[in-house]
């Protein structure tokens, strides 16, 4: 292990012993809570979307979380390991057969849809991104 | 003016500053870092302190040099560099100098030898943009094109750029900021990147265009460790 790698294991080490990171994967809906600091003052602000992406490289891993918000589609990079990542819930599990979702960037509406994983999903809370397939499923 | 420090590049890596967001730093092993030699006014005619960094098997070195560590009661060392210092900033010889030497958050020059690239030619050397793709251009896409004017003058000026030898020169990148500073395992973390390979020697100083911090050790952060040994 050269100096480099025993350096971002020991910082890595550091944040993992601060902080419980929920096990998640993509397809899954996340909310997460992000640190917004506005002058001095520091509040949370949810950030809710499906997770279309994992990298795991160590302390530089990072997720991507998308959401259609107004009608466009945002994609936000989170460091996983970030301290402005204040929490990660689990909103929904997606049943999903690839490691990278980007395919949904092209989809909208029912097309965007992601099968809920049957076990151990917590099933019947109703998100934003299932409200909004609900709604187009009625048009 | 203090004495900066010599140290290896270890390479690159992220770390979440303050503020929470990830910051780009080149780590410095700076352990090993001793007082070589002094320079004075009487003898020299300048003061400074020689470091050494690294290490070299005493028998790859020759004589006169070996005799200079000697004289020091120092290690051979790879690397010899002298720093220009004041008169009362001259750091006792045989001193081994501490990370601690630099806070976190002042800011420091950083000289080192840039990677050699070879033979690059104009666009990699000097970035110009080449000749055009199609309209009839052959051979020539990379080239630099033309290198003057006519029967007057007649001749390419000096210094006109063309291709040539790239890299492996000495380079200084000013201002950048100390992250944090590992004393224990003789880390320094700065900023950005710094020139030169990884595993190679780099001078650091303290900028030139800021100022020192006050609570800056002055002239150096001094390991307990060898002051001992002396």
């Amino acid at each position: 292990m050269n100096t480099i790698q025993k350096i971002n294991k020991a910082k890595l080490d550091e944040l993992k012993g601060s902080r419980a990171i929920p096990e998640f994967a993509p397809g899954d809906t996340l909310r997460v809570q992000v640190k917004v600091t506005e002058g001095d003052k520091s509040r949370l602000q949810a950030y809710e979307g499906i997770c279309i992406a994992r990298k795991s490289a160590g302390i530089n891993s990072s997720f991507t979380v998308r959401k259609i918000s107004f009608g466009e589609g945002v994609e936000r990079v989170f460091p996983l390991y970030a301290p402005v990542v204040d929490k990660i819930e689990v909103v929904r599990r997606g049943k999903v057969r690839r490691s990278k979702l980007y395919y949904l960037r092209d989809r909208r509406g029912r097309a965007a849809r992601i099968a809920e994983e049957s076990m151990g999903g917590a099933s019947g809370v109703a998100t934003a991104a299932e409200a909004e397939k609900t709604g187009a499923e009625k048009a | 003016m203090r004495t900066g420090l010599l140290a290896k590049k270890v390479g690159m890596t992220r770390l979440f500053n303050a503020e929470g967001n990830q910051v780009p730093v080149t780590v410095l092993d700076v352990n090993g870092v001793q007082v070589v030699a002094q320079r004075t006014k009487e003898k020299d005619g300048y003061t400074a302190i020689q470091l050494g960094i690294g290490s070299r098997k005493a028998n790859r070195v020759n004589k006169p040099t070996r005799g200079h560590y000697a004289k020091a009661k120092v290690e051979p060392k790879r690397r010899l560099v002298e720093f220009r210092v004041d008169e009362k900033n001259l750091v006792a010889v045989g001193a081994e100098l501490a990370a601690s030497h630099f806070l976190p958050g002042q800011f420091v020059d950083v000289t080192g030898t840039s990677i050699g690239k070879g033979f690059a030619g104009a666009m990699k050397r000097w970035n110009f943009r080449g000749l055009e793709a199609t309209h009839g251009v052959s051979v020539v896409h990379r080239s630099h094109g033309s290198v003057g004017q006519r029967q007057d003058p007649g001749k390419v000026f000096r210094g006109k750029k063309m291709a040539g030898h790239l890299g492996d020169e000495q380079v200084t990148v000013q201002n950048l900021q100390v992250m944090s500073v590992d004393d224990e395992q003789g880390f320094v973390f700065l900023q950005g990147a710094i020139p030169g390979m990884e595993g190679g020697y780099v001078e650091v100083r303290d900028a030139v265009k800021h100022k020192m911090p006050a609570k800056a050790p002055v002239p150096a952060a001094v390991k307990a460790a060898a002051e001992k040994k002396e």
